[in-house]
């Protein structure tokens, strides 16, 4: 069966998902393309019980899945579970989530941890997991281990890496200009001017995709505002009107003068590629994007390093920051449950994930026992600089109503990134406010 | 079919004394086949038609009445809320909707009379008039995703002909896409690029079909070409600008597949449609659907003018014929 397209409708009879799909739009069918990528993997068979899983993975670019591949074959060797990977280009994967979970699902599916889950979860969509969390709850620490849970309490996703939000420079570019890493916000504008002087775009940034500069909202909420108002303001449990954020957006403006301009319409693989020929000093992403792009074109790797984003607040010092939990999910209507479950054990040990990072040179282990021989310095320096953190939060839109963040909190910040004057920001605040009103309190 | 079958009867019947039992002679003057042919030749695209079309579009009307997620039950009735929301408090609705009548202006003001000049030049008999037509129809063939990619190379910031040519390649490289006070402009440009072909083909073969004694009779008549084209071509060609017009409408309402490509499928500022918002909604990880199906009804009922005014037009021909 796994040579059939998995999303969308069940064959026999008029579902709602038809209903849906006939009554939205001619252009579902635009989506609907893409889809038949999906077609192409797998063709083995799978009776109820045998010990054979479907796994739906969204890690669809080249290492990423190399990665993933090594992975499932790690446990199959050690489960004796034969898994068939039906792999998705990523972002169609995420767009048609709600379709896939309803209709027929693979057994485990890739997904992210936090609220982005929990919405799911809280849907039931996603099957809870505690009996797998007995046996595998030993090799994480607690804070994975809050991360993997559903507002419920029960466990529904077993990660198996995360990354860091960082701002990265080429060592040789500090070197050759004498540059020193800046620790506070006055020294970071300074270190900017001087970049801007020597003809450097201090900071490259690509924001076609509409949600990168949300890792910028994210840190300056965290390092001005702290983790306990990011995460309410998240859910919307403290208005966007709140001058907090007014105070965020005010910071950002500051910065906005020392930032690739036109980012609305370049995409982030872009300005990396400006950071690898050095016409920029920084950029502020996460490592499984900038670290994982030097990667694919063969960038100096070794020359690429990182700093954490500098303290803006001694209340809050550099004590949070965005380290996103990627994992593995059970879909409620999953037909092998039993070996599934099988599955995930496996994948929730250190060996696994030794496995998984083999192929993986950006993201690091979140088991305790993960003993990860491959790690280079960038990795390194994540698990540390992870480690140092108080708290993580995952991303605007894992935190957050992922609809929300991506379609609403991203059109705001382009208007805001183009037009930073205190008037787009007042208007914004208030738009998000009135948005946040319907989206927060629509059934989910 | 029953429609059919009473115009049959009664045509020729009115006035008749004793209708009734003439009518039904007459109804039996349909056989067995003829019925069934009738059926099958008008139930398969009724069918088709209710199923493809008046289905998914009384749909959507009656899902833009809820708030509904896209999981489980069809719930919650809200009645008008996602219209309010549209209308008063989503950002983007009245710039996409600004959007789109900027999009049938250009088309309707600048794409359509050009593709029409070409097509008046080309129908000169020039020399090398069939490389031209090529040229310009070459586009057309092309699919509009196809056109998005060829421009997007173009438009590039870092590596595009436009900014090449224009010596813009260093920090003053023009972000032609990303640049909300350009990028519906530069849009403009490679749709159109394709929709004056396609008019331009329409237009020509109307005017091949035009009767060549109708222009040497204005000629006799001392008429100059201008006035030959206004006074007497055009007026002969009224069904085809009738297609002209709609088809511009419609291209310019239906316009996502160009912007989906060249913004990478997200919603970018500037590039805000209608069409665009309502795929953001209802395909996406958190789906609301309720909130998209408003948009699609409000997309709808704009399609529906020039709709019905062509409808209107051409029946009242019909009638008159």
């Amino acid at each position: 069966m796994q040579g059939q397209p998995q999303f969308g409708a069940p064959i026999s009879g008029i579902s709602r998902r038809d209903i849906l799909k006939l009554g939205g739009v001619a252009a579902l069918g635009i989506a609907a393309v893409p889809l038949l990528a999906a077609c192409s993997s797998g063709g083995g068979t799978s009776g109820s019980g045998a010990s054979s899983i479907t796994f739906g993975s969204n890690y669809s670019d080249p290492a990423p899945k190399s990665a993933f591949g090594a992975l499932t074959k790690a446990a199959t060797k050690s489960t004796k579970v034969k898994i068939d990977v039906n792999t998705v280009d990523h972002n169609t994967f995420q767009n048609n989530i709600t379709s896939y979970l309803q209709g027929t699902p693979n057994d485990l599916f890739t997904w992210f941890a936090g609220y982005r889950m929990q919405v799911f979860a809280d849907q039931g969509l996603i099957a809870p997991i505690d009996d797998v969390w007995d046996k595998i709850g030993k090799n994480f620490p607690d804070s994975a281990k809050a991360l993997s849970k559903g507002t419920d309490g029960h466990y529904y996703i077993v990660p198996i890496y995360n990354y860091p939000w960082v701002v990265f420079y080429n060592k040789s570019t500090f070197q050759e200009k004498g540059y020193q890493i800046p620790t506070t916000w006055d020294e970071m504008i300074t270190l900017c001017k001087q970049m801007q002087k020597d003809g450097l775009i201090p900071f490259a940034f690509g924001q076609q995709d509409g949600w990168p500069a949300l890792g910028t909202f994210d840190i300056l909420d965290l390092r001005m505002n702290g983790f306990d108002f990011h995460m309410k303001l998240m859910q919307h449990k403290v208005p966007w009107t709140d001058s907090k954020v007014t105070d965020v957006f005010n910071k950002w403006a500051e910065l906005l003068p020392y930032v690739q301009t036109g980012s609305t319409g370049r995409i982030w693989q872009d300005a990396v590629k400006t950071l690898e020929s050095k016409k920029a000093g920084m950029m502020f992403q996460g490592t499984n994007q900038v670290a994982a792009q030097y990667v694919t074109d063969n960038a100096d790797l070794d020359d690429l390093d990182f700093f954490v984003y500098p303290e803006i607040d001694p209340t809050w010092a550099q004590d949070y920051m965005d380290a996103p939990a990627d994992g593995f999910c059970l879909a409620k209507k999953a037909k092998n449950v039993d070996p599934a479950k099988k599955v995930l054990e496996y994948i929730g040990t250190g060996q696994a994930e030794v496995a998984y990072l083999k192929n993986d040179k950006w993201d690091v282990a979140l088991a305790t026992d993960a003993d990860v021989p491959t790690y280079n310095a960038i990795q390194k320096k994540s698990v540390e600089v992870i480690k140092a953190c108080k708290n993580v939060a995952q991303f605007l839109d894992r935190d957050s109503d992922p609809g929300f963040a991506d379609n609403t909190v991203a059109a705001a910040v382009d208007k805001f990134i183009n037009s930073p004057t205190p008037a787009t920001i007042q208007s914004i605040q208030s738009s998000l406010e009135a948005q946040a009103k319907t989206v927060f309190t629509a059934a989910h | 079919m029953t429609d059919t079958q009473r115009r049959t009867a009664i045509g020729p019947d009115a006035g008749s004394a004793a209708p009734t039992p003439r009518r039904r002679r007459r109804l039996r003057r349909l056989t067995k086949r003829d019925r069934v042919l009738l059926i099958v030749l008008l139930g398969i695209p009724l069918l088709a038609d209710l199923a493809f079309v008046w289905f998914p579009a009384v749909t959507s009307v009656v899902l833009s009445f809820t708030s509904w997620n896209g999981v489980g039950a069809i719930q919650p009735w809200v009645g008008t809320q996602e219209y309010k929301f549209a209308f008063t408090v989503d950002p983007q609705f009245w710039p996409a909707v600004l959007h789109n009548v900027i999009w049938i202006l250009v088309f309707g003001l600048i794409a359509t009379p050009l593709g029409m000049l070409i097509a008046v030049i080309l129908d000169r008999n020039l020399k090398g008039s069939r490389i031209y037509q090529s040229v310009f129809f070459m586009p057309v063939m092309l699919s509009l995703a196809l056109i998005g990619i060829i421009w997007e190379l173009m438009y590039s910031q870092n590596f595009g002909l436009i900014n090449t040519l224009l010596g813009r390649t260093g920090g003053d490289a023009i972000n032609w896409i990303g640049n909300p006070n350009l990028n519906l402009g530069a849009v403009l440009v490679a749709a159109s690029w394709r929709q004056v072909g396609y008019v331009m083909i329409l237009y020509l073969a109307g005017l091949k079909g035009v009767d060549t004694s109708l222009r040497e009779a204005a000629q006799i008549d001392g008429a100059n070409p201008w006035q030959t084209f206004w006074r007497v071509i055009f007026p002969v060609l009224k069904p085809i600008n009738v297609v002209i017009i709609v088809i511009t409408v419609i291209e310019s309402l239906r316009a996502y597949d160009i912007i989906y490509i060249m913004s990478h499928g997200t919603v970018l500022p500037g590039l805000e449609l209608l069409s665009m918002l309502v795929t953001q909604y209802i395909i996406g990880q958190t789906t609301r659907i309720g909130y998209g199906s408003a948009l699609a009804t409000v997309l709808l009922v704009i399609s529906l003018v020039p709709i019905i005014i062509f409808l209107v037009q051409s029946f009242r021909k019909e009638d008159k014929a």
